[in-house]
């Protein structure tokens, strides 16, 4: 009987653990569709274009035929040209040229003028080919063509650090001049770094003179903690570029107090970009701090205190070590969020205090170049993503205990 | 704070911490009110003090087509994205309160993560992956983007509201014969309606201030009240942007002021079960 009863038990297991799998199965499934599968569709993007490929059929085919490694020979651009008239006919030689201007910077003219001859004559040899584009004569781009031409590349990648590969197939940097990516990145950290410390630096008293206050108090005070962290980073934006104009508030204040002499252009400036993130970020800095200080003993420093050590002593051997991991969490949490500033550096910041959220943007909106976009935001993607697991493995933060 | 016979050493830094400290208070609060007398200035410029009283600009925001229309976009997307992220949040915080529930180590950073990736970069991911399968430029797109950011929040706050549920109410309902979704809608819900519409009022705030998503995913007829502003903000400066963040400023802190009591009240609920 009972090897009857047995499978009938472990069914109903089953069927109970899956039960709130089901139930929560709605929602993974659109975070899957909605939130997973764009995600990984930018991300492909970073490592997978295969637009040369497909425009130039023929030319790979005559490419493999080729053995040499440099220019190659007659076949080749008489394949070359045949894949062109067909990309013009299709309309798909913008695309290509395109493309191809990435990895050839200046070839993209060069190109739909080959294009363009090559639908004009029957054949177009090497000489009438390499006549409408000079840039066929050099070897360094048919380097650029034939990795072009694998479907899967390292390219996007590579650049995202200002690397490429040289012409005798090692990883280098690339040209100082066309260099820009490192510096983005480097700016970015360092002005995240740079507003995780101002809120530090305002946090931290604010939230132990909070944790010391009557409750009444503490509640009226950390409802105004809370205001700003409620309204919208939009709208707070808004608000300091009213503030941050030459004839506005701030201005208005520093010159009253006498502590300049002369209106500052803030608007536009790498300063008004980081009081204005310090401000948006300060609440999620305190919140994490905030909690954790509310469940230190005030007892233990005095006890220190007691037992002979300076104030400053038991604060740095006795409180500070309790608040630490709230501190950490806190600071770790407004890093993580800068890294992903887009709305603000535009509004606020200048030409050259643009995040790497803003060129990402930049790139779809702007230069179509959704491989570049793909592989920083890859990058981007990697860092946070990095950081957040540190946050919640090894710091224990929970995001939702704050508020 | 201070000892019961203060130093002067001691006085002093109290005194230099509670400074820094209403210093910092200011720093928070003030500028987040600055727009709210500038949005009532009869002149166009952004200066105090004011030329005198008006609500001309209000007038502009609530009056021309243009912003009426985003104001319509967002009520609309916000109202979609609202309905749908409670309910499926709710059916997931409820399967989370389940300890059976499987993999919750992996299952719970994954609902938690659309607040983590930068939002260019879901942003950007949405607009290609949209194009695709055609839901690029469509209402039902944005809202379904919307409620993918807005649906943590929910699973958040209506999980809270469940620790303290004591799941054996729901036994007893089907003991005493009432089928699941009879003993969800009169014993469950009824205890957790609080966290639910908190999560709801959290879940609308999040789509009503969104801007970076709207920005990749909208058309010109799609565009929303804080898209309207933001483009305003980039462009041309007007004071009408003033009037529109005073109001989106307001309705989002009733919002969450409501949310807030909704959330304490069912944190409440709980522990009076549990007692």
């Amino acid at each position: 009987m009972s090897s009857i009863a047995m499978p009938r038990i472990s069914a109903t297991d089953q069927r109970e653990s899956l039960r709130p799998l089901a139930l929560a199965a709605p929602l993974l499934l659109l975070l899957l569709f909605s939130f997973g599968a764009p995600i990984v569709a930018l991300l492909s993007r970073a490592v997978y274009e295969p637009t040369i490929a497909n425009a130039l059929p023929r030319t790979v085919a005559a490419l493999r035929q080729d053995s040499g490694a440099g220019v190659p020979g007659e076949p080749v651009f008489l394949a070359l040209a045949a894949d062109l008239k067909q990309a013009q006919a299709a309309g798909a030689v913008y695309e290509f040229a395109k493309t191809l201007n990435t990895r050839l910077p200046g070839a993209r003219s060069q190109v739909l003028r080959a294009a363009r001859i090559a639908t004009q004559d029957q054949a177009t040899g090497k000489e009438a080919m390499i006549k409408a584009a000079p840039l066929l004569a050099e070897e360094q781009s048919w380097a650029a063509i034939r990795t072009g031409t694998n479907r899967f590349t390292s390219f996007y990648l590579l650049s995202a650090f200002d690397l490429r590969w040289t012409e005798r197939g090692t990883i280098g940097a690339v040209p100082a001049d066309q260099a820009v990516f490192l510096r983005v990145f480097g700016r970015t950290f360092l002005i995240a770094t740079i507003v995780t410390l101002a809120t530090l630096a305002l946090a931290f008293p604010l939230a132990f003179v909070i944790t010391s206050l009557r409750p009444a108090i503490a509640g009226i005070v950390l409802v105004l903690v809370l205001l700003p962290f409620w309204t919208s980073i939009l709208v707070r934006t808004a608000a300091w570029t009213v503030i941050l104009q030459k004839y506005g508030l701030l201005n208005d204040l520093l010159l009253w107090l006498g502590l300049t002499s002369d209106r500052l252009e803030l608007m536009y400036s790498r300063t008004g970009l980081i009081i204005a993130m310090t401000h948006i970020q300060l609440p999620f800095t305190l919140l994490p701090i905030y909690s954790v200080m509310r469940s230190v003993k005030p007892s233990l420093v005095r006890a220190a205190q007691s037992l002979g050590a300076r104030p400053f002593t038991a604060f740095w051997r006795v409180y500070l070590p309790q608040v630490m991991p709230g501190v950490l969490a806190g600071c770790l949490l407004t890093f993580i969020l800068c890294l992903g500033y887009y709305i603000t550096p535009v509004l606020i910041g200048g030409a050259s205090d643009q995040l790497i959220s803003n060129f990402i943007a930049n790139y779809v909106n702007v230069e179509l170049n959704w491989e570049m976009a793909a592989a920083l935001s890859f990058v981007l993607l990697a860092s946070t993503l990095g950081l957040y697991v540190t946050l919640t493995r090894y710091l224990g933060l929970d995001l939702f205990k704050m508020g | 704070m201070l000892s019961p016979y203060p130093t002067t050493a001691e006085w002093v830094r109290v005194a230099a911490l509670w400074f820094w400290c209403v210093l910092v208070l200011i720093f928070l609060v003030v500028p987040i009110f600055v727009p709210v007398p500038l949005s009532f200035n009869s002149g166009s410029f952004f200066t105090f003090p004011l030329a005198g009283l008006s609500t001309r600009w209000y007038e502009v925001v609530l009056g021309t087509p243009r912003w009426r229309a985003a104001i319509g976009n967002s009520l609309l997307i916000g109202l979609g994205a609202t309905i749908l992220a409670t309910v499926l949040g709710t059916l997931t915080a409820i399967g989370l309160s389940d300890p059976k529930f499987p993999a919750r180590r992996f299952v719970v950073p994954l609902l938690i993560s659309p607040l983590i990736v930068p939002v260019v970069v879901t942003a950007v991911g949405t607009y290609l992956f949209y194009a695709r399968v055609g839901l690029a430029n469509t209402y039902v797109g944005i809202i379904l983007a919307h409620t993918v950011l807005a649906s943590p929040f929910v699973v958040v706050t209506v999980g809270a509201s469940l620790t303290g549920f004591d799941h054996n109410l729901m036994r007893a309902t089907s003991i005493l014969g009432a089928k699941p979704l009879t003993g969800f809608l009169r014993v469950m819900l009824p205890l957790i309606l609080p966290g639910v519409l908190s999560g709801a009022a959290f879940a609308f705030v999040t789509s009503f201030d969104e801007v970076v998503v709207v920005q990749f995913l909208a058309n010109a007829d799609q565009r929303t009240l804080p898209l309207e502003m933001f483009t305003g903000l980039r462009e041309q400066l007007s004071p009408a942007i003033t009037a529109a963040a005073t109001l989106m400023m307001g309705l989002s802190i009733l919002l969450l002021i409501a949310a807030n009591l909704l959330a304490r009240r069912s944190r409440q609920n709980a522990s009076a079960l549990s007692e």
